[in-house]
């Protein structure tokens, strides 16, 4: 849409832009001022310059968190996206499925995010919960709240039921929105179910994959709630994630210097991620 | 091959299903049966936890602290997202680029690096512990979602509907509440979904951000969960009824869903 020049436009944007800036700077710039500063309390700050940084980033603690926040959303996003895809493409288009589908799988979405903790600890524990009780009936050795790898497994299983749906929402929009003449063209071409998929239902779902890819990236580098109610970060710090990891530092131990540079660290990284996946998107959309 | 296309969706369906059953199953159970035996179904049915909650004001007060804070949020962030969207997809002007992208910046700032200067901040303007607190806080990330939902289902509004209304001797107001509002009611509807969504979700900075007065239901939880021993029958009981908003609001919006996601790129 071509659209006019007129700067009286950014009276609509005023109330939007006081309601962000009064949450976002002025804490932001909290955050900041700490970074740079060593507290004795009492507000007595003496000025520390990149220390803290500096500390951070050699720091052993921050780069195995670092290393465990990267590996779990690598997983689950090529779990979730894959997934998400298959499903979507295997749901009803028409009829009373439709309707079921939706409602059914936007469920998990809607529930409290320390509800799905609570809730999949009761599911897996090993003794009354029925996913660990099932896996050590058929002869596994699971218990999440000891051994690491069965802790991974849970928070990653979690995460797949948490947020697969978003993932199956999106694509299912994308396929909805191509035109039945490009299936009776592809027909008459004689395109196998692969070519159909390969080149006309992804590309038409480019757009809310690179959306949902995103999205998920953004959430799941931030996950917070659910981990910490599930493993409380453990067994010792095996699924202590970049978040749980800010927070027991920074309230925990209330080490605020140290924290305030994590959070900028990974406030930063957050945002360059997501800054050239948007201009990725923006160009796209140009093209198109 | 398509004749068993039903399976996939049917056991995803099945699979996301499993963990909600096995709460509500424990939250009909009492304490000693979740403790001594391992059941598919509870063999001693008891209301004891539901009853429990909505006897006890600390607990169903949580639900309605909850509420409140999420219905003052969606309000907030619709009423000023509405013309800021507007702006963004009907006008340019200076910085409209980087205004964007920084309000997006926000859904991506992760809230725990907010915890702590907002527990600061709203205890220095007397906010803390209200409703208000918690629904400006979401703000944070509901402003930016609902301008960015909201500005694509406004970009496919040809412009020509604005120009036509002015032509007929509309004056901008109401225009824009008589007509343009509510051709995009779908839109306006999706995004309240998803602003009730997050905020009804969000736990940290709501948690962070009240003590007594305006506390969530489900800071009541991990607070119960922590004090009075474990009792995981009332904390399933609790944990059930959250379900329930969310389910509510699903069923309203369900046919705009699909539909929603696609044009409001969401």
């Amino acid at each position: 849409m071509n659209k006019t020049i007129n700067q009286k436009a950014w009276f609509f944007v005023v109330p939007v832009f006081v309601l962000v800036a009064f949450n976002a700077a002025i804490p932001l710039m909290t955050v900041v001022n700490y970074s740079f500063q060593e507290t004795f309390g009492n507000n007595v700050f003496a000025w520390e310059g990149t220390r803290w940084f500096k500390q951070i980033l050699l720091s052993e603690r921050f780069h195995d968190a670092l290393g465990r926040q990267i590996a779990f959303t690598f997983i689950i996003l090529l779990i979730q996206i894959p997934l998400g895809i298959g499903i979507a493409l295997t749901m009803p288009k028409k009829g009373w499925g439709v309707p079921v589908c939706l409602i059914l799988m936007s469920m998990p979405l809607l529930i409290p995010w320390n509800v799905v903790g609570a809730m999949w600890n009761i599911f897996a524990l090993p003794d009354i919960g029925f996913l660990g009780y099932s896996l050590n009936a058929i002869g596994f050795d699971f218990n999440f709240t000891q051994q690491p790898g069965d802790a991974w497994f849970t928070t990653i299983l979690m995460d797949v039921w948490h947020w697969t749906s978003l993932v199956v929402l999106l694509s299912y929009a994308g396929l909805n929105s191509i035109q039945p003449a490009y299936y009776q063209a592809a027909e008459i071409d004689g395109a196998s179910r692969w070519a159909t998929f390969r080149y006309i239902e992804l590309p038409k779902m480019k757009k809310v994959l690179t959306l949902a890819i995103l999205l998920r990236f953004m959430d799941s580098f931030m996950i917070y709630t659910e981990p910490f109610v599930l493993t409380g970060g453990g067994p010792g710090n095996a699924t202590a994630f970049l978040s749980i990891d800010l927070v027991k530092m920074a309230l925990g131990q209330f080490d605020l210097g140290p924290a305030a540079a994590m959070s900028l660290i990974y406030f930063f990284i957050v945002l360059l991620v997501c800054w050239v996946f948007y201009s990725l998107m923006m160009k796209n959309e140009v093209k198109s | 091959m398509k004749k068993y296309k039903w399976l996939v969706p049917t056991l995803y369906i099945l699979f996301l299903m499993l963990p909600i059953y096995w709460l509500i199953n424990m939250s009909f159970k009492t304490t000693t049966e979740i403790i001594n035996t391992y059941s598919l179904w509870p063999r001693e049915f008891t209301t004891e936890n539901y009853v429990k909650i909505f006897t006890d004001s600390t607990w169903y007060m949580g639900y309605v602290n909850s509420i409140t804070y999420t219905v003052f949020n969606t309000v907030i962030s619709v009423a000023a997202a509405l013309p800021a969207a507007y702006a963004f997809s009907r006008y340019k002007f200076l910085g409209d680029k980087h205004l964007f992208f920084w309000l997006l910046t926000n859904r991506m700032a992760p809230p725990a690096v907010f915890a702590l200067p907002f527990f600061q901040f709203y205890s220095s303007v007397n906010l803390f512990d209200t409703h208000i607190a918690v629904a400006l806080s979401h703000c944070l990330f509901n402003i930016p979602l609902a301008v960015w939902i909201l500005e694509g289902f406004m970009s496919a509004v040809p412009k020509e509907l604005d120009e036509t209304a002015y032509v007929d001797g509309y004056s901008f107001n109401r225009f824009f509440f008589k007509i343009f509002i509510p051709t995009i009611a779908a839109g306006i509807g999706i995004t309240m979904f998803f602003c009730f969504m997050f905020s009804w979700v969000e736990l940290l900075l709501a948690k962070t951000l009240t003590a007594t007065e305006a506390k969530p239901i489900a800071a009541t939880m991990t607070r119960t969960a922590s004090t009075s021993g474990y009792e995981l029958g009332l904390l399933a009981a609790a944990g059930s009824l959250t379900i329930i908003p969310g389910a509510i609001v699903i069923y309203f919006v369900r046919n705009y869903i699909a539909k929603g996601f696609a044009m409001g790129r969401v």
